[in-house]
């Protein structure tokens, strides 16, 4: 337990300290988010009916900016290997490097999204689901891009292989997650929808560490 | 003493589709050292990556005691200290942050951990530059802050990759001093290096010997 807290504690800080990762994440949401008015025009009918679908997506970009990072670092400069040899399980060392980049994304952006929809002027209620939403299925997203982050170390252009990986893993949670803020404001109840997100947030929870540790296993070779 | 010997039986290891050692094997006494030694790509770095259980051999067995290690991993890698030819260095941390970040993940008492912090700092004169930012640091001073992971996180077998390359003379003196008395308590090592080093009376392996004439006569 104490070198799990240890790594977590580690891989925070440096997201932290390096400030980047976590502004840059924010800064890409944000300015994502703040491009489509541009381009389908500002009526707040629209941005009303398309807004949650935007910032989801959005959030799913950024997100998917900083997976590179999760090993690539630590690959490239043989800390990987120090990490396959510690006492850590390499499944407990992929969930504590998972919980730190999500701390320093996934929350953040889950903490940005409700001055988001005010931009795209989403009610109340539905500003809550879609917080709710987001607080939910980001863990998915950091536990399923580890997976991919884990298959492509080493990849030339990786941060394009990744992409073409983890997007379409991505569905699930934006389909039920953006429905979920969508079914709010029509009012027919979004708990169907939070209950699957969390749904597969935990599926992803359970499976993803092992999935990723086989694919660092394979990588170290 | 009571620790096992580190014994290897016609080690063979294949990267991608080439061979590259073969029919290798030599037995490791507590208190010993191995001189690895050979031409570049001869196969250093494979054979102590094999020893550090991250790769597999493609032949031959690797036992410790009397047991294969893959029987007890776990058991043998927490007598492993393994510092590759890369120093593992993330330039936003310190010295100091990396070193108790490694104790902590190689689970180190926390009553001791400090105490060998200070002891892995002093022993490779890093106490001037512990709190600056790994950026600062040149090549030879992040090379010493990877070597201090050895005193930080004791461990019984040391493999190193290349430990003195970027280091000055004086510094690979305090590596053989480290070496030595590592030794002295009955640590072993195992150290790959193309540069001369003084590691005491060392048994010495030249890799070129071992390259397999051709894949097929050495792959039983």
């Amino acid at each position: 337990m104490a070198a799990f807290l240890a790594l977590f504690r580690r891989d925070l800080s440096l997201a932290l300290r390096q400030g980047g990762d976590t502004g840059l994440v924010i800064g890409f949401f944000v300015l994502a988010v703040v491009l489509f008015p541009f381009g389908v025009g500002p009526e707040p009918e629209v941005l009303q009916r398309i807004g949650a679908g935007i910032i989801w997506v959005a959030a799913l970009l950024a997100a998917l900016l900083s997976l590179d990072r999760l090993f690539e670092a630590d690959y490239q400069d043989g800390e990987l290997d120090l990490l396959a040899l510690s006492s850590l399980p390499l499944e407990l060392a992929v969930l504590a490097k998972c919980a730190a980049h999500w701390v320093a994304t996934g929350l953040p952006l889950a903490l940005t999204s409700p001055f988001l929809a005010l931009l795209v002027d989403l009610d109340p209620g539905s500003i809550a689901t879609l917080f709710a939403s987001l607080l939910i299925g980001t863990p998915a997203l950091s536990l399923i891009g580890s997976v991919a982050a884990a298959l492509s170390l080493g990849a030339r252009r990786q941060g394009v292989v990744l992409s073409l990986l983890v997007l379409p893993l991505y569905i699930p949670p934006l389909i039920f997650g953006a429905g979920a803020v969508e079914a709010s404001a029509v009012g027919s109840g979004a708990r169907a929808y939070l209950l699957i997100l969390s749904a597969a947030s935990l599926a992803a929870l359970a499976l993803c560490p092992w999935a990723s540790a086989a694919a660092l296993r394979q990588a170290l070779e | 003493m009571t620790e096992p010997d580190l014994v290897a039986e016609g080690l063979a290891c294949r990267r991608g589709e080439r061979l590259v050692f073969a029919g290798l094997s030599f037995r490791l006494p507590a208190g010993g050292a191995l001189l690895l030694t050979g031409a570049n790509g001869s196969g250093k770095t494979s054979l102590l990556r094999v020893l550090a259980t991250l790769i597999m051999p493609a032949g031959g067995r690797l036992l410790w005691g009397m047991a294969p290690v893959e029987a007890e991993s776990a058991a043998y890698r927490a007598q492993l200290d393994f510092v590759g030819h890369q120093d593992g260095v993330k330039p936003g941390l310190t010295p100091r942050e990396t070193l108790a970040f490694w104790a902590a993940l190689r689970g180190t008492e926390s009553s001791r951990a400090p105490c060998l912090l200070d002891a892995a700092l002093a022993t490779f004169a890093l106490d001037r530059v512990a709190d600056w930012p790994c950026r600062w640091l040149s090549a030879g001073q992040r090379r010493r802050v990877a070597l201090a992971r050895l005193v930080a996180a004791p461990a019984s077998i040391w493999l190193l990759d290349e430990p003195a390359s970027a280091l000055d003379h004086e510094n690979q003196s305090r590596l053989e001093q480290a070496i030595a008395e590592h030794r002295a308590s009955g640590g072993r090592v195992v150290v790959a290096s193309h540069t001369p080093i003084d590691i005491g009376a060392a048994a010495t392996i030249t890799l070129d010997a071992f390259a397999p004439l051709s894949d097929h006569a050495a792959a039983g």
